[in-house]
């Protein structure tokens, strides 16, 4: 499973209230939730489409808001790489097909570089910059839930199989 | 030597457990409140009932009652699912905040809890190992009763000293969470220990425990004692056995003392808290006293000691984490108290602290709220800002129009 995408940065401490306000959760609509993300940060959600987003520290923390990671996904957002995750959000971005990447050297990453997420190698690619970079592959039941796309696709697939 | 979560956890998996291992449990506890409407829809996508609808608990708290048809739609489809799969626990607007309820009625220490909301580990005050999951995670529990789970390192966090005046079990959480930062216990399992902590009352801890999850924790336990056997006797439970062994092994233990002033977390992030020395004057246009972080009862019976007989300048908002609490405080004289000064009493529930209803903040307005989050757009517009602190703090807050220090008033 390959991710490419060109980087939208992000700092430390992303926080679900900036991902999605709390005001729009009362949907399940992916659709009208990608109209919202990044709201009380000012970014455009159209421009998320095609992107992986490089953070810092930390990425999702707060609420247990699953609404985050699929807005995010919903938005076009193929994969977050971040130097750490919350632990509620990682765990949220997996379950709705979202990969999300702890990498340490991604920091190394800016705006528009194109980057390549080979999420079964454990390995990315910088091809604007031309590194390399890797890290621990997601063990076997992860990746079947990446690859199902989410969850409740990998229940329902596990249960009918 | 076993933590407190590792102890927890083995005795529910069966056997021994190591940090880092991943198991599948069958939590005593699956907690969901009216925004569990997405669990709901995923478990009917997966054609799948409840697993055990005994074990299963739901609060409507968030936006109760509902402020908009689409809120009082998805509330109905929760109560509609709640009726099909027989789960009897359940609690509609204004019983109080699902974490208030999962204490008062049910948590016990020893239990494991499985909340779809980031501050279920509240419930680790009485000793539980309790910790928050999102959507999918909760329907599939739902749907099969087990989960699984990495099992956490675990901190150690001893805090001694007596708290000066003025200086409350909130105040130390952000001291702490200044100190750690807000990833510093970034999938860890904290417990909690000391002559400190173990003086508090169950309230306290659970606001300590509630806390945690502002700086990352899966979960967070306090060691049951005579308090805790004393807060779930009432509901006549007993207490087991679930004290820490004295030399288990720690990823980290750390030492604390609590702060010498009030604390107050500045916008837009919890880990900047300062003494209330440095942000007093800060003119505020609403104040909040509620929440499961500070909705209960001591909480309210401190903000009332500063506000009694006196008039809040700013508007002020109060919300009781459960109808429990509304019915003590009511009984004490509180409510009246606190109405005749000028606050506006909410139905038990989160109040404004999601920022979707009773009391959402417009542009350039600041807020000063007992709750755990300040982040940008929290409780409405981005472009307010949301300072935090005790009930006593904010208070005297209220009361000055002002950040105040409450230590005048006590």
């Amino acid at each position: 499973m390959r991710v490419v995408g060109r980087v939208l940065r992000m700092g430390d401490h992303v926080d679900t209230d900036v991902i999605i306000p709390g005001r729009y959760l009362r949907t399940a609509d992916p659709a009208s939730l990608a109209t919202h993300v990044f709201e009380p940060l000012g970014l455009d959600p159209a421009d998320l489409a095609g992107r992986i987003i490089v953070a810092g520290r930390n990425f999702g923390c707060g609420s247990s808001r699953e609404q985050a990671p699929l807005a995010l996904k919903s938005a076009g957002v193929g994969c977050i790489v971040a130097e750490s995750f919350a632990r509620i959000f990682f765990r949220n971005a997996i379950n709705v097909g979202l990969p999300a990447v702890e990498c340490v050297r991604a920091g190394s990453a800016d705006d528009g570089d194109e980057l390549l997420v080979d999420l079964r190698a454990g390995r990315i690619e910088n091809r604007t910059r031309g590194w390399v970079s890797a890290f621990e592959p997601y063990p076997d039941f992860v990746m079947e839930i990446l690859e199902a796309g989410g969850l409740i696709n990998r229940y329902r697939r596990g249960r009918d199989g | 030597m076993p933590t407190m979560a590792e102890e927890v956890l083995a005795a529910k998996a069966g056997r021994e457990v190591v940090p880092g291992e991943f198991i599948s449990v069958e939590p005593d506890w699956c907690l969901l409140h009216d925004g569990g409407f997405l669990a709901f829809r995923y478990l009917e996508e997966m054609s799948a009932g409840v697993a055990r609808p005994g074990r299963v608990v739901v609060a409507f708290d968030h936006i109760c009652p509902a402020n908009s048809p689409e809120t009082a739609g998805l509330q109905d489809y929760v109560r509609e699912m709640v009726g099909r799969y027989g789960i009897e626990n359940f609690f509609d607007c204004g019983c109080g905040i699902c974490h208030q309820v999962m204490a008062e009625e049910f948590a016990r220490p020893g239990d494991v809890i499985i909340g779809g909301d980031s501050h279920t580990l509240t419930a680790g005050a009485l000793g539980a190992f309790a910790a928050g999951m999102g959507a999918s995670d909760m329907a599939v529990l739902l749907a099969t009763g087990e989960v699984w789970l990495k099992v956490p390192e675990s901190i150690k966090v001893t805090v001694e000293g007596e708290p000066g005046a003025g200086v409350f079990p909130k105040d130390l959480a952000l001291s702490i969470i200044a100190q750690l930062g807000p990833d510093g216990a970034n999938y860890r399992a904290v417990e909690f220990h000391g002559s400190t902590v173990m003086d508090m009352d169950i309230p306290g801890r659970m606001t300590l425990c509630n806390m945690a999850a502002e700086m990352g924790a899966k979960t967070a336990m306090v060691p049951p004692d005579g308090r805790t056997a004393a807060f779930t006797g009432q509901r006549g439970v007993e207490l087991t056995r679930r004290s820490p062994d004295r030399d288990a092994e720690y990823l980290e233990e750390m030492a604390f003392e609590p702060p010498s002033s009030p604390m107050v977390a500045v916008p837009h992030r919890v880990d900047d808290a300062r003494s209330v020395e440095e942000v007093e004057g800060t003119e505020v246009d609403q104040v909040f006293i509620g929440s499961c972080t500070n909705g209960r009862l001591e909480d309210l019976e401190a903000a009332e000691g500063v506000i009694r007989g006196r008039e809040v300048r700013a508007r002020t908002l109060v919300a009781p984490a459960s109808r429990r609490v509304l019915l003590e405080a009511a009984e004490a004289g509180l409510i009246a108290s606190l109405a005749r000064a000028g606050c506006v009493i909410l139905p038990p529930g989160c109040g404004p602290c999601l920022g979707q209803h009773q009391g959402v903040l417009g542009e350039g307005e600041t807020a000063f709220s007992t709750s755990s989050r300040n982040f940008r757009g929290r409780q409405g517009s981005p472009e307010a800002g949301i300072y935090l602190g005790s009930p006593a703090t904010a208070a005297a807050t209220a009361v000055e129009g002002r950040i105040a220090d409450p230590r005048r008033y006590l």
